[in-house]
């Protein structure tokens, strides 16, 4: 590498795209989240960032990217049930390797760090060997699910702040296109549990849900995403056998956050 | 249109991508309506094993697929969004060819699941038919009713899918013949011989 080259592509040139394989999504971020960007997906329980974070990598390994599963909230037995629910989830992802599923409290627990609250040396330790499977797994995409469950266990704001640098940090260096989920209640009015996550992320998709005369939409918006120009108009999700698909949301009717 | 073989044979001139509306005649209103149907899914479609995708909000699809049956229409031709079911308590028999819809003010997760079926059905020309208009506009207001159209039929249009909207001429409130105006390519009228098909 050259002298004063940081490896990103000149001004004018498009960046690589790493498709979500979810059509309408692509379509928004004209054909994918820049490669290598740190996303969040937030939103309040049942509004589908799970399912959408598993369908990202089920395609990121049909393509033959390595995928990473990193699930706090959910045994990875149950993860592997809900995958079935799509038509294009095969076993032989996983078998093959492809499709690498992580159960962080297992983990937790051969680290020593099954206790409430992680030290600074503790979330040290946590993203170090974090930086070892990203290394050892050579992943391309990789879901952290949720970053919430292991925020709750750091206590101070600043220690959230300089934990999410290092991780972007970590992801960046191994060139990882990610999602972190984060779990906020209805109407929170941040993205995350401390509010200094979304600030860190390259993107952020927020899924909630839409209430007309009573009966609730999900829907999705774009925020943010750092490397492409993107629609941040909201649209109704649907989730099918064939994987999300995406309308816009009309207008033309009451409608309130909810 | 008062003959099933004239209705087929327009719907079959009409390039793949068209938006029609059938309005139907009160009188004899269920003499109007077969020959609707039959003319739209035997006829009006133009491939021997193409698919029509039936949106029904105005009766559950188990009562329409119970008259397709009548008229020995093959089960893996028709595939249903039902809209109208679960409004009306009626979980009792739900079909394997129809994907159920918790209300008909859910517009957006219409367009969504006729989206998932024209996946699950790839057709060279295929054919949806909404029932009806009248029965949508009961539910929606004008201007959401006006935008999910407006949305709708472009997007089928571009799909190269044959759109048949249903209404009933005389019960047509002001709005639902400005949407048809608006919308469709050409409207006709539907009124059977009297005597029946």
């Amino acid at each position: 590498m050259a002298a004063g080259d940081s490896g990103a592509a000149p001004a004018g040139t498009a960046r690589d795209r790493c498709p979500t394989g979810i059509e309408a999504l692509d379509n928004i971020l004209e054909g994918g989240i820049p490669r290598g960007n740190t996303v969040l997906v937030a939103g309040s329980v049942g509004t589908g960032k799970t399912t959408l974070s598993l369908e990202f990598l089920i395609h990121g390994a049909e393509r033959g990217e390595r995928s990473l599963f990193l699930s706090v909230t959910e045994p990875t037995s149950k993860l592997i049930e809900n995958m079935r629910s799509f038509e294009f989830f095969r076993p032989e992802l996983i078998t093959s390797g492809k499709l690498l599923l992580v159960d962080i409290p297992v983990l937790y627990d051969k680290l020593g760090l099954d206790h409430e609250e992680m030290r600074p040396d503790e979330i040290q330790l946590f993203l170090q060997t974090l930086e070892g499977f990203l290394t050892e797994s050579k992943a391309e995409r990789v879901v952290l699910d949720s970053l919430t469950s292991f925020a709750y266990r750091i206590q101070r704001e600043e220690r959230v702040r300089d934990f999410m640098l290092k991780l972007s940090q970590i992801l960046a260096a191994h060139n990882c296109t990610t999602l972190l989920v984060s779990e906020i209640g209805p109407g929170a009015g941040r993205y995350s549990l401390r509010g200094v996550e979304e600030a860190i992320v390259d993107g952020l998709f927020l899924l909630g849900n839409a209430r007309r005369h009573g009966d609730i939409l999900r829907v999705l918006q774009v925020i943010k995403m750092r490397g492409t120009p993107h629609s941040r108009a909201q649209y109704v999700v649907e989730m099918t056998p064939i994987g999300l698909l995406l309308a816009p949301h009309l207008k033309g009717g009451l409608t309130e956050e909810g | 249109m008062s003959r099933e073989s004239d209705l087929g044979d327009r719907l079959r001139e009409l390039s793949g991508g068209s938006a029609v509306a059938l309005k139907l005649a009160p009188e004899n209103y269920a003499d109007n309506y077969l020959l609707a149907l039959n003319a739209t899914i035997q006829g009006g479609n133009v491939e021997v094993d193409g698919h029509t995708i039936y949106v029904s909000v105005t009766n559950p699809a188990s009562l329409i697929w119970t008259i397709a049956q009548a008229l020995d229409v093959p089960a893996d031709r028709l595939s249903f969004v039902d809209a109208i079911s679960h409004i009306m308590m009626d979980f009792r028999n739900p079909l394997e060819n129809a994907s159920y819809i918790e209300s008909p003010r859910m517009l957006e997760n219409i367009m969504l699941r006729v989206e998932y079926l024209l996946k699950k059905h790839p057709s060279k020309r295929p054919v949806v038919i909404i029932d009806s208009v009248n029965a949508l506009a009961i539910h929606n207001p004008p201007a959401l009713l006006s935008e999910f159209f407006h949305i709708l039929l472009n997007n089928l249009k571009a799909r190269q899918v044959l759109t048949v909207l249903l209404a009933v001429s005389e019960e047509s409130a002001t709005f639902v013949d400005q949407i048809l105006a608006l919308t469709v390519d050409e409207t006709i009228e539907v009124r059977a011989d009297s005597g029946g098909m």
